[in-house]
């Protein structure tokens, strides 16, 4: 099957009980993406599958034949984002498992025009952070979204 | 100063964790790699009568199939009680154990053959209840328990007259507290690879807190010397305590690789995570406090009975702490405590953040809240009668310095307008006050025993200018990587791109004890703080003799030494000055805790070189309807001393506010008998950002003298305060006491109910001498 993955094509064969997941990061090497539940609770193996955010640990590899997947290497490469950089300024990050997920969360979120906080809150409360207790997050994110406005 | 100690600096690995490129060690992959799987045990006592593994080693890509019998040696985090194996030997004592190991050439297949094991159990009498594990048994877990029991640790403590205090009290108040387990759920999983080559070395890198400590273990049992076992550690998705002790996965996937010369990678699923659980204990405990009519504490008596599951871990430490760690920030002039600890067949309970001070602080703040009642007194006013003063000694012989607890209280009752609230809001609503003092590191390492410092680091500089420090301090995702770089960038004056901090590997890195205990900032700042400054003297000295101006004479700054008189020459002239001597320079830093405690069986135990303190108030909404309680604003007063960067600080009181706000509202490790009922994240349930309430953060403290430039610690402290703050603001609230925890809606719901039968709710009755 043929799929597109951080705009490159790639022609893979995964076994049938193959998650994305493990297509992502065992056969691509595309290790961004955690694993941290196995049930779809957590969040942190978030990608967007043709722009839409997707439990990778819950999607059958074969079910993306054809698509257009982002994970968080797609995101920005070689340079931070700006919603990456407000992670990171604002301490929304502390051991960084799930930010990958959490950016990914916010990334399809602020596509979506200018959230509001419970905007916000709705959207990364998929997310399971057991660090930061979230405040930092949700500021990081309030933070590129305004930059993002008013650029 | 430079300014860069104390400001608001991201962290250093920031951008990396950002882009999804930083490394977690189930992204590490070497060539040849094979996949473990561990078969667990579905019994929770029982010996083990017979193993079949041939299906399994004839399944397609298996390598290797071990069983508890190719290393028994048995390891433990505390060297006095080792009581855990790689995998079961002889029989299981918790479900979930593993008995047998799996090598394959990937994690499907090594599942699959780990399936094919038969293993024949022949069950044994099942423990659930500590209390039983405390009588006479019929079947002991570990045979190493006293008598037939299933105690692992008992503890008695008695410091002045508790009899005489008791009796003469104008006011005694008991509050029997009841607390299910709780566990850490730091979001990665663990994780390990291990390498057995062919020069007789192992590698082994893991998702832990203290490679040291597991680099002894490996050596232990495998029976390697130290010198050829090498532990690195990748990046750390959180900890809290979970992966402070070695963990037989890590121990089974080297010997894996010993078996088939291969690397083997094993990473835990969420369930086996739950299962491996060393988190908080479940206790019950009776506590009582004496006060005089004034309110003058007179005395403090503790009864704990906490459920250690099926191993030791750090359980020894954990009863201690349950008693001597509720002393402060109070003057206490008598304490007595009797704590036991028994094994039971369950997951093992271990260090989780606030290790062992959590429970009994929430009955020990209830009890205040219980004593200002019936004193008619503001629980603030009661407190302040009461603190422990800075550069004091405790009853049971801790000794105290920068305490700044009074000021803790003071901002959190501004910030909250606590004086307009209390007991003056609407029925349904309230606002609840908390106090905790935590340790800065235990004072007495647990290996490595003095005379050896509890932390060393060490720093190399090259031609490029560029400052590599060497620490074996773990960055689990709390930043000391961040602090670490800020320390040497401060005393060298250098910008912090200029400093880049080594991963920990115990090839290269000098023995540090890890990250537990809130040690890191305090001990191994000190130790950075000391290199650095011996670095500082290298580039004085080749400053003077480019110069010509005594070395004393130089201050580093902005990447210059400058001389009065405006001499002044750039650090990379003077780091190139000295590198003629001796090339690339180095220099080292330690920290070697102080001797501190009494001399009384236990003494060392909670014995810090400084405390952290902190006063909380909470203020909630109680629906009377549903029994849902809404925390709306915490107001966090902490002392940390001087916060070297208040924005890390601020993440480590959310956390911990989020964390014990978790176990206070619904966490709970569920049981039936010894069947844990909920382990994932599904059904362990945390807050969500839709449940966090506001936090405000008051870092209030003052510089402690010893602290790296006057820091100490800020990991666990943040965490005790919160839940009785909001316990208390809920009895403000609705009337309504609540010993027992979690408070979900549906007991909360109860209780409600049952006090409207009673009379109906009603705001408690306002005390008579207020806050001032």
């Amino acid at each position: 099957m043929k799929l597109r993955v951080n705009a490159l094509e790639y022609l893979v064969d995964p076994p049938a009980e193959r998650l994305l997941v493990d297509l992502l990061r065992e056969d691509l090497h595309l290790t961004g993406t955690k694993r941290g539940c196995d049930d779809g609770s957590c969040g942190a193996c978030t990608v967007l599958v043709d722009g839409a955010p997707q439990h990778s640990c819950l999607t059958l590899a074969r079910l993306v034949s054809g698509r257009d997947v982002t994970t968080i290497e797609g995101v920005s490469p070689g340079r931070l984002s700006r919603l990456q950089r407000s992670l990171v300024e604002t301490g929304g990050l502390q051991c960084g498992f799930c930010t990958p997920g959490m950016i990914i969360a916010a990334l399809a979120l602020l596509q979506r025009g200018t959230p509001s906080r419970d905007d916000i809150l709705e959207a990364i409360s998929g997310n399971f952070c057991r660090c930061t207790g979230y405040a930092k997050i949700v500021q990081a994110i309030e933070r590129a979204a305004q930059e993002e406005g008013g650029r | 100063m430079n300014g860069i100690v104390g400001s608001r600096v991201p962290l250093v690995d920031g951008p990396l964790k950002a882009s999804g490129s930083a490394l977690y060690t189930a992204d590490l992959t070497l060539p040849g790699m094979l996949h473990g799987a561990i078969v667990r045990s579905p019994e929770a006592h029982a010996r083990i009568v017979s193993m079949e593994l041939w299906r399994a080693m004839e399944e397609p890509g298996v390598s290797a199939v071990i069983t508890g019998d190719s290393y028994p040696r048995s390891f433990g985090v505390l060297p006095i009680t080792r009581d855990e194996t790689m995998l079961a030997v002889g029989k299981v004592r918790f479900r979930g154990e593993g008995v047998a190991a799996v090598a394959a050439t990937s994690p499907e297949a090594a599942q699959r053959a780990a399936r094919q094991i038969k293993v024949i159990y022949e069950r044994l009498p099942e423990y659930e209840d500590p209390e039983a594990s405390a009588a006479t048994v019929t079947e002991k877990i570990h045979a190493h328990s006293p008598g037939m029991t299933n105690l692992q640790k008992e503890v008695r403590q008695e410091f002045g007259p508790v009899e005489e205090a008791f009796r003469t009290a104008a006011h005694v108040v008991t509050v029997r507290g009841k607390f299910p387990g709780v566990t850490h759920a730091a979001l990665e999983p663990h994780a390990v690879l291990a390498h057995y080559t062919p020069d007789d070395r192992l590698t082994v890198w893991s998702s832990t807190q203290v490679p040291h400590y597991l680099h002894r273990a490996l050596s232990e049992v495998l029976d390697i010397p130290e010198h050829r076992v090498r532990v690195i550690k990748p990046e750390v998705g959180g900890g809290f305590g979970g992966k402070g002790d070695p963990m037989p996965h890590e121990i089974v996937a080297a010997a894996l690789s010993r078996e088939t010369g291969r690397p083997v990678r094993i990473v835990l699923s969420r369930e086996e995570v739950f299962y491996l659980n060393h988190g908080r204990h479940p206790t019950r405990h009776t506590l009582k406090l004496a006060a005089d009519a004034e309110g003058h504490l007179m005395g403090f008596d503790l009864d704990a009975l906490i459920d250690g599951g099926a191993a030791s871990s750090f359980g020894t430490v954990t009863t201690y702490y349950n008693g001597v760690l509720a002393t402060g920030p109070y003057r206490i002039p008598a304490f007595r405590y009797h704590g036991r600890r028994g094994y039971t067949n369950r997951p093992a309970s271990g260090a989780m953040r606030a290790h062992g001070s959590v429970n009994t602080r929430y009955s020990m703040e209830v009890a205040i809240d219980m004593l200002a009642e019936e004193l008619r007194m503001d629980p603030m006013a009661l407190r302040m009668r009461n603190f422990l003063s800075p550069h004091t000694t405790t009853i049971n012989e801790f000794r105290i310095t920068s305490n700044s607890v009074v000021r803790c209280l003071e901002a959190s009752r501004a910030r909250s307008s606590w004086d307009t609230k209390y007991r003056k809001l609407p029925v349904g609503r309230g606002i609840g006050v908390a106090c905790g003092f935590f340790i800065s590191g235990s004072n007495s390492p647990i290996h490595f025993t003095p005379p050896f410092p509890q932390s060393t680091v060490h720093l190399k500089i090259d031609v490029d200018g560029g400052v590599t420090i060497h620490s074996g301090a773990s960055d689990i995702g709390q930043g000391s990587k961040t602090i670490v770089s800020q320390i040497v960038a401060e005393v060298l004056g250098i910008p912090l791109a200029r400093v880049r901090v080594a991963a920990v590997d115990t090839d290269s890195a000098p023995v540090d004890l890890g990250s537990y205990s809130s040690r890191v900032t305090f001990m191994m700042g000190n130790a950075a703080r000391c290199a650095a400054e011996d670095m500082l003297r290298q580039w004085q000295k080749a400053a003077e003799e480019i110069t010509g101006r005594p070395s004393a004479e130089f201050r580093a700054h902005d990447g210059r030494l400058e001389a009065p008189g405006n001499i002044s020459i750039s650090y990379l002239e003077a780091v190139h000055q000295a590198m003629r001597h001796h090339g690339a320079l180095q220099s080292s830093g330690a920290y070697e805790s102080p001797s501190l405690g009494g001399k009384f069986k236990g003494a060392r135990a909670g014995t810090s070189p400084a405390y952290s303190f902190a006063a909380y108030v909470a203020e909630v909404e109680v629906d009377v309807d549903l029994g849902r309680i809404h925390v709306k604003k915490v107001w966090a007063a902490f002392d940390c001393g001087r916060p070297l960067n208040p924005m890390l600080v601020e993440g480590q009181i959310e956390g911990s506010i989020h964390m014990g706000l978790g176990q206070l509202l619904g966490e709970e490790m569920r049981y039936r008998g010894t069947r844990l009922m909920n382990p994932s994240l599904l059904e362990y349930r945390t807050l969500s950002p839709v449940e966090m309430p506001e936090v405000e953060c008051l870092l209030v403290g003052e510089e402690d003298p010893e602290g790296p430039f006057g820091a100490k610690e800020a990991g666990e402290g943040p965490l005790p305060p919160v839940l009785p703050a909001v316990a208390n603001a809920v009895y403000d609230a609705v009337g309504l006491r609540f010993t027992e925890l979690p408070l979900t809606p549906d007991r909360v719901w109860r209780a409600l109910r049952q006090k409207e039968r009673g009379g109906g709710l009603q705001k408690p009755p306002a005390p008579k001498v207020d806050a001032r």
